[in-house]
């Protein structure tokens, strides 16, 4: 294995994050804060308790779930389309690397990207509302897992995109209407039947409400359920791309 | 001794349907400057974005230090180093990062030495912090070699080396590419400057749409190809090529001051020497005479345009 063409990649990326800090941590955390103030100050007086958790607190799993997708499609797809834009892939393409090591240098360092900025909101969230963790490691799986299946999403568009225009697409038009409809502000459960329903095919739901239950022991849907529509994801995702590197998609003539 | 790259049958069309490559055949020597020469749209890119794996071959097969490029990506890869013909930097990096990134990805561990040396010897130091977007075209183009250093590769593609660069900073990429044939780097470079090739290649290929015309020695080449001309300014001016010079089949300028004797280099006897003798006979003097070799420019346009 190349090891050092991994770190090199790595390392690349994530001087990228701390030369971007403004865009890549302060603005997601601002814009987290503000769901904050607005979500849980301002209409979460109004509404008191959901399943035993009071309102500011119940949105934070959401939060996180929302910033983490969002972050870790936008930080991987940028990553690798950027050296295509610009024509350095040409380097990434003639080294001697093979396709799970390009993934694991893009991927791993967009993902961690991703889950820093979720501890870093957490973190935020405690300064607004008083939380709590019933399994902590749960939680850390559930963010990790989470972050590096969007990442590899995030990839697959960045392969994908043949403008900058089409990098916002799915993050615009897809991710955040999911997670705004996914149970990031309220309990599924909360909805008439019939959105019940048809929420049980967003698989946001799915995200936020694992996440959720390792903070609070609640949750829309059954853990197991949780966690096996997170891993089938992360299998589709990884086919994507061992399909894409097999081919060349957009990558080789 | 073992080729360093063999390139055997080599196709590529493109998706489009346009075919870059028809049956490529070719060998470089370990240890040597390999000018592949031809204009644009030849097929010149194409060719090395094969070996170097960037561009998948539609047939044939390339052989680098014996190793298949495909079933060997790793070796293979690892001993090639690639300057793209395109200003294609990281902007926002520092040519020092940059630069070391190239190391890490060919797979090489940090070795700040090495890149100190290279940046010194391509007079970049002085930048190694500065970012990338702040330097001149010139010093990108040294930037890119400098990367394409970093690994120590054994063999180095320079893709139109100096094109839009400069005189003086062209000769000094001329030496740079010399020091490191010295250093027993192999080196193939494309290029549509004759010039360059005539000055730096010890084998020179020409290639047009997609086929390899011929590869020769560059010495050898001009040799075979080449014509050499005597230019005779006459005494007094002739209204026609006398019936006895006929056999030297002359060239009569229009105003009948010169004629011009087309011969072959390589023929065992040139055919001056009658030519002076027979002129002479015929009354015919000069007052003045002089010789021309064509340059390895005249012989490539004369064999591009054979193939339009």
């Amino acid at each position: 294995m190349n090891l050092y063409a991994v770190r090199a990649i790595y390392h690349f990326e994530m001087a990228r994050a701390w030369r971007t800090l403004m865009q890549s941590i302060v603005s997601p955390v601002l814009s987290t804060s503000l769901y904050f103030v607005v979500f849980g100050a301002a209409i979460g007086t109004r509404i008191t308790e959901i399943d035993g958790v009071g309102y500011g607190a119940f949105i934070v799993p959401g939060l996180i779930m929302l910033s983490l997708l969002t972050q870790s499609i936008s930080n991987a797809s940028f990553g690798i389309y950027f050296p295509r834009f610009t024509g350095t892939i040409y380097e990434l393409l003639s080294a001697p690397v093979s396709p799970p090591e390009i993934v694991l240098g893009y991927v791993g360092a967009a993902a961690t990207k991703s889950v820093i900025l979720g501890l870093i909101i957490l973190a935020t969230a405690g300064l607004f509302v008083p939380l709590r963790i019933e399994h902590p490691v749960w939680m850390l799986a559930f963010l990790v897992l989470t972050a590096f299946t969007f990442s590899l999403l995030g990839f697959i568009i960045g392969i994908w995109a043949d403008g900058f225009e089409k990098l916002q697409v799915i993050p615009l038009l897809v991710i955040t209407p999911l997670t705004f409809l996914g149970g990031t502000f309220y309990s599924v459960n909360m909805l008439p039947p019939f959105w019940q329903a048809i929420s049980m095919f967003n698989p946001v739901v799915y995200l936020v409400s694992g996440f959720r239950w390792s903070f609070y022991e609640i949750a829309d849907v059954d853990v197991a359920l949780s966690v096996a529509a997170t891993l089938g994801f992360l299998l589709l995702c990884l086919a994507s791309v061992w399909w894409i590197f097999r081919t060349g998609y957009r990558l080789k003539a | 001794m073992t080729p360093v790259i063999a390139v055997s049958n080599l196709s590529k069309t493109y998706a489009t349907g346009f075919q870059a490559l028809k049956r490529i055949n070719l060998e470089i020597r370990r240890g040597e400057i390999f000018a592949l020469l031809g204009p644009n749209g030849a097929g010149k890119t194409t060719l090395i974005s094969i070996v170097c794996g960037i561009v998948n071959p539609s047939e044939g097969e390339v052989l680098v230090d014996g190793r298949d490029i495909a079933a060997h990506y790793r070796t293979v890869r690892s001993m090639i180093g690639l300057v793209p013909q395109e200003l294609t930097t990281d902007a926002f990096e520092s040519v020092w990062a940059t630069t070391s990134f190239s190391r890490g990805l060919f797979g090489r561990p940090p070795n700040a030495a090495h890149i100190e040396k290279i940046l010194r010897a391509l007079s970049l130091w002085e930048k190694k912090d500065d970012r990338v977007m702040t330097l001149s075209g010139g010093m990108k183009r040294r930037l890119l070699i400098a990367k394409a250093l970093s690994h120590e590769p054994q063999i180095l593609f320079l893709d139109e080396p100096t094109a839009g660069v400069d005189v003086e900073l062209r000769k000094d990429m001329w030496n740079i590419v010399r020091a490191l044939r010295d250093s027993g780097v192999t080196i193939i470079l494309t290029t549509h400057y004759i010039e360059e090739a005539e000055e730096m290649a010890d084998r020179v290929g020409v290639i047009a749409k997609g086929e390899l015309l011929l590869v020769e020695g560059k010495e050898a080449l001009m040799r075979k190809l080449g014509r050499k001309q005597l230019t005779l300014q006459l005494r007094e001016r002739l209204a026609e090529v006398p019936a006895a010079l006929a056999k030297y089949r002359l060239e009569l300028n229009a105003e009948g001051s010169a004629v011009v004797y087309t011969y072959d280099t390589q023929a065992e006897r040139t055919g001056i020497t009658a030519l002076l003798d027979d002129m002479g006979a015929a009354g015919i003097g000069f007052i003045d005479l002089h010789t021309d070799q064509s340059s390895l420019e005249d012989i490539f346009v004369d064999l591009v345009r054979t193939t339009r």
